[in-house]
């Protein structure tokens, strides 16, 4: 799988939910694609990821 | 005195084409979130020549937003929408400009920004920003969002860059430094995003989009 342009394994099958929490990422602070498409935060619990898949991830911070 | 919207015009006219312009004029901007980032773009892309603007915030201004926001001490207690509506009329009395004085919720925002082609995030937290970046990527389908994203403390300007995200949202600042560290928000990193932001807002007005680094 790749994260930001970076190469990841998968050890298993697990939600975008999971992995952003895994990964240190506040879910309600983050916008996701997955293989070119945005995902709905309505659905990171029942997305799942694949070893074959492409992840872009953003994370906002506080300040404007 | 006041000049005459002609007299204004045939300035602009001197400093680069008539047709970009003629763009520009036609274009209409929405701005979301009034304060450090929101303010600047607004006072750019009107002194750019962007012919409407629409702005949205909720909030008033306050003494503690005189330290990087685009208001004086005249606009303290006034709503943001009305304080910079009177900024950008004394910069352009002929810009168009609408406001919605409102909070922007996921319930609101397709509403507010379905009709807009760009919009610029321009809020102070970090759900909110995620809030209206996801809610207008998924039902808003033809806007594209500028959104400011890491520009607290001061530390090197030269952080703040602007990329490509998608063809939908460009991401300008640092991505990195966050106000909820404490180190604050001072005028000139802020207005360094600002200025990303409104740049990247005329690059995509006049079509540079395809010819780019970010």
């Amino acid at each position: 799988m790749y994260v930001n342009g970076k190469q990841e394994m998968l050890s298993k099958k697990i939600s975008l939910l999971e992995y952003l929490q895994q990964k240190g990422y506040q879910p309600l602070y983050v916008a996701v694609e997955k293989n070119g498409c945005i995902i709905p935060r309505a659905d990171y619990q029942t997305t799942f990821l694949e070893q074959t898949d492409t992840l872009e991830i953003v994370q906002f911070v506080g300040g404007g | 005195m006041i000049p005459t919207k002609k007299e204004m015009e045939q300035c602009w006219d001197g400093r680069f084409p008539f047709k970009l312009f003629e763009i520009l004029q036609s274009s209409m901007v929405s701005i979301a979130g009034l304060g450090g980032l929101g303010s600047h773009i607004a006072v750019m892309l009107a002194r750019s020549g962007v012919g409407k603007l629409h702005l949205v915030d909720f909030d008033c201004v306050e003494m503690s937003n005189l330290n990087r926001q685009e208001y004086d001490v005249r606009h303290i207690g006034q709503y943001k929408t009305q304080a910079l509506c009177q900024r950008l009329l004394e910069i352009n009395p002929y810009i168009e400009i609408v406001t919605d004085t409102l909070r922007i919720t996921a319930e609101n925002a397709s509403t507010l920004f379905s009709k807009s082609p760009i919009v610029c995030e321009a809020f102070d937290m970090p759900d909110q920003k995620a809030m209206l970046i996801n809610t207008v990527l998924e039902q808003c389908p033809n806007t594209v969002i500028v959104s400011g994203n890491g520009m607290a403390g001061y530390g090197s300007a030269n952080t703040i860059q602007t990329r490509k995200f998608n063809k939908r949202l460009y991401i300008c600042g640092d991505e990195k430094t966050d106000v909820q560290s404490g180190i604050g928000l001072m005028a000139p990193r802020v207005s360094v995003c600002a200025g990303h932001q409104a740049n990247q807002v005329i690059r995509i007005l006049l079509n540079e989009t395809e010819n780019e680094l970010c």
